[in-house]
């Protein structure tokens, strides 16, 4: 049923996983995962450092425990030196747990607070199984961090992650999120990135067992001469599982560039599955640039369906003519057309205040005046 | 009563070779109540008219005047010109990815009226614009001219004139692509439009065939960026009959 031809998979899979950062190598910037990166600016984050700790609120469900705490997951580990460092750096981890079988009707909604301008964070949430929940992390957009969510979503569970990052000051954050995905469970991971000096988020899905779900959606936005990543993998270990990458970006300034690499990986095991993943950026003047790099690699063709899609355009004139001729203000018509473009990730937000604020975020930040 | 009037219009588009003319020195009036037709071959500059009317921003109006009850138009934004009434159903109308035709025409009303419509007049008056069109409901929820049909986007278009009403309507070729049904009920559209509201009508085609169902008063035949011959309905015959090929003879 594919229209993909299958090859062997170069492995794209991490090789090494430790939890010692000398394990290790400090990156150069010419290794693949790092070649789009402007790591001279994150030098820092390298090199471990007497760095602050990432916390919050304590409240139903969501507790601060030590690094040590014998709940977390002793089966995850780093990838890169990065996660490594923060890792070995953080005295404090916001452990958020839904009990099996809970259903959470309320939005659980999570404020990170740094102790510092610099932290390492690390975020566990262990999602029970038949249990349901939406948990919302808001980033503190005053902090540089660097850290993880991991992320075990139980056998037949429910779970919607969505992370809000609103730099308005320069700042460099490096998140690298693992979720596993349970039997027949699904899981909505949403990014929205708005803003930021760097931002680099490695998003990683695994099955740990058949009939999974995951959808990763993003919305990102970049002005000026910001830096955003988003490095996505999902690996198709399990038969029957289901994946679907969704990213949008729109991109301002002179010196803006945004990257998106989306790997898709499908086993000779994971037959009859289905994964999708997309692309779009849209470039609001010219100046920024957007790199789209979708991979997916087959090792086998037994699979229901398959497929990538990647585009990159100019703010289209013609559609703001075409809605300007029929009496719509300007700053109307650009309202529209960014919101039409990023209503199919925006509309997975199911709380409405919270997507209406999103929405206006998104506005506020490319300097649109709202409206009623 | 309202008139459109163009007056010695010269107009140019810039490309990637330079700028280069494509409207030299067009005049006509529009009244209310009136149908003029513009009919020329292809590539005779017949949408740069229509675009260089509603503001498109890629034409440079280079000499003559534009003006709407005395206004003039060439001053004004693409949207303030659709806010004095001036509309323009295009040959070729682009997609707006994400965004649903109710929620466009909503906008675009509470836009021309200055006020939000009320809820359920909108929606009933919606409803039966589109039943007026043959157009199937589920209509209004698609995404602006996505993966329409040729047909369905001039329906669109034409929905767009009977719910914003505008004084001066421009038909850029609303006939072309459409089987002969869907022309009649286009075109009984337009008439619909024009019975209600005594709008003026620009009607722009290439073939004599809309005009069976929409009657002009005045014919123009419009071949390389002007107006080079202007009479009644009957011009049209004689053009049904011998094409073009006179005009651009008597040019060279
Ligand atoms: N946006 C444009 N860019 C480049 N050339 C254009 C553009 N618009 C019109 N032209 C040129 O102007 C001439 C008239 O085009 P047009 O107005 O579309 O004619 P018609 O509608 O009568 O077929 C053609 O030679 C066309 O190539
Ligand atoms: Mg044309």
């Amino acid at each position: 049923m594919s229209a993909v031809a299958t090859a062997p998979a170069k492995d794209l899979a991490p090789k090494i996983l430790s939890r010692d950062p000398g394990d290790f190598e400090i990156p150069k910037g010419r290794e693949e995962e790092w070649r789009y990166t402007p790591i001279r600016k994150m030098q820092d984050f390298f090199i471990p450092q007497s760095w602050g700790s990432v916390g919050a609120l304590s409240s139903p469900f969501v507790e601060i425990v030590g690094p040590d705490d014998p709940r977390l997951s002793t089966t995850w580990m780093p990838t890169d030196r990065i996660s490594a460092i923060a890792f070995a750096g953080t005295k404090k981890v916001v452990l958020i747990t839904i009990p099996a079988e809970h259903i959470v009707e309320e939005s659980i909604v999570v404020n990170l607070a740094g102790e510092m301008l610099n932290n390492y964070a690390h975020i566990e949430v262990q999602v029970g199984k038949f249990s349901r929940s939406q948990i919302v992390i808001i980033h503190d957009s005053t902090a540089n961090v660097s850290g993880s969510i991991v992320t075990e979503v139980g056998d037949q569970a429910e779970l919607t992650l969505l992370s809000v990052l609103d730099a308005e000051a320069p700042l460099k954050q490096h998140w690298n999120w693992t979720t596993n995905v349970g039997r027949d469970s699904r899981f909505l991971g949403l990014s929205i990135s708005l803003g930021g000096e760097v931002v680099r988020i490695v998003p990683s899905v695994n099955y740990r067992a058949p009939g999974g779900s995951a959808e990763m959606l993003g919305a990102f936005l970049l002005e000026g001469d910001q830096f955003q990543e988003h490095r996505i993998l999902v690996n198709h270990t399990e038969p029957h599982c289901v994946s679907n990458v969704v990213y949008k970006g729109a991109l301002s300034g002179q010196g803006a560039h945004s990257v998106w690499v989306g790997d898709v990986l499908v086993r000779r095991e994971a037959i009859g599955i289905q994964t999708y993943e997309l692309n779009r950026n849209l470039l609001l003047n010219d100046g920024p640039r957007a790199d789209s790099v979708p991979n997916l690699e087959l090792e086998t063709g037994d699979v229901v369906s398959a497929g990538h899609a990647s585009a990159t355009g100019r703010f289209d004139d013609e559609q703001l003519f075409y809605l300007q001729s029929r009496g719509i203000p300007e700053s109307v018509a650009r309202q529209l057309v960014v919101r039409g473009f990023f209503v199919d990730v925006l509309n997975k937000v199911h709380d409405q205040s919270l997507r209406e604020n999103l929405m206006e975020r998104i506005e506020m930040r490319l300097g649109m005046v709202t409206h009623a | 009563m309202s008139k459109l009037e163009i007056k010695d219009l010269h107009a140019t588009v810039t490309t990637d070779t330079g700028d280069s003319e494509i409207l030299r020195g067009v005049s006509l009036t529009v009244e209310s109540g009136t149908t003029s037709a513009i009919m020329g071959p292809n590539g005779s500059g017949k949408s740069t008219l229509a675009y260089v009317l509603a503001g498109h921003p890629k034409y440079t109006v280079t000499s003559g005047t534009v003006t709407l009850d005395g206004e003039d138009v060439l001053g004004m934004s693409v949207d303030e010109r659709a806010r004095a009434g001036l509309f323009l159903a295009m040959q070729y109308p682009v997609e707006i990815p994400g965004v649903s035709v109710s929620n466009f025409l909503r906008t675009s009303i509470t836009a021309l009226r200055g006020e939000a419509p009320k809820l359920r007049t909108w929606t009933k008056d919606m409803k039966e614009a589109m039943s007026d069109l043959q157009m199937d409901p589920a209509f209004a929820s698609r995404n602006v001219n996505e993966g329409f049909s040729g047909g369905e986007k001039k329906r669109h278009e034409i929905l767009q004139l009977g719910l914003m009403e505008p004084k001066i309507a421009i038909l850029d070729e609303t006939d072309s692509g459409l089987d002969v049904d869907a022309l009649k009920v286009v075109s009984e559209g337009v008439n619909r439009f024009q019975q209600k509201t005594n709008a003026g009508v620009l009607l722009i085609t290439h073939y004599t065939r809309i005009l069976k169902y929409i009657k002009p008063d005045v014919v123009h035949v419009f071949v390389d960026g002007r107006i080079v011959e202007t009479g009644g309905p009957e011009l049209a015959n004689s053009l049904e009959a011998d094409g073009y090929e006179r005009f651009s003879v008597a040019k060279a």
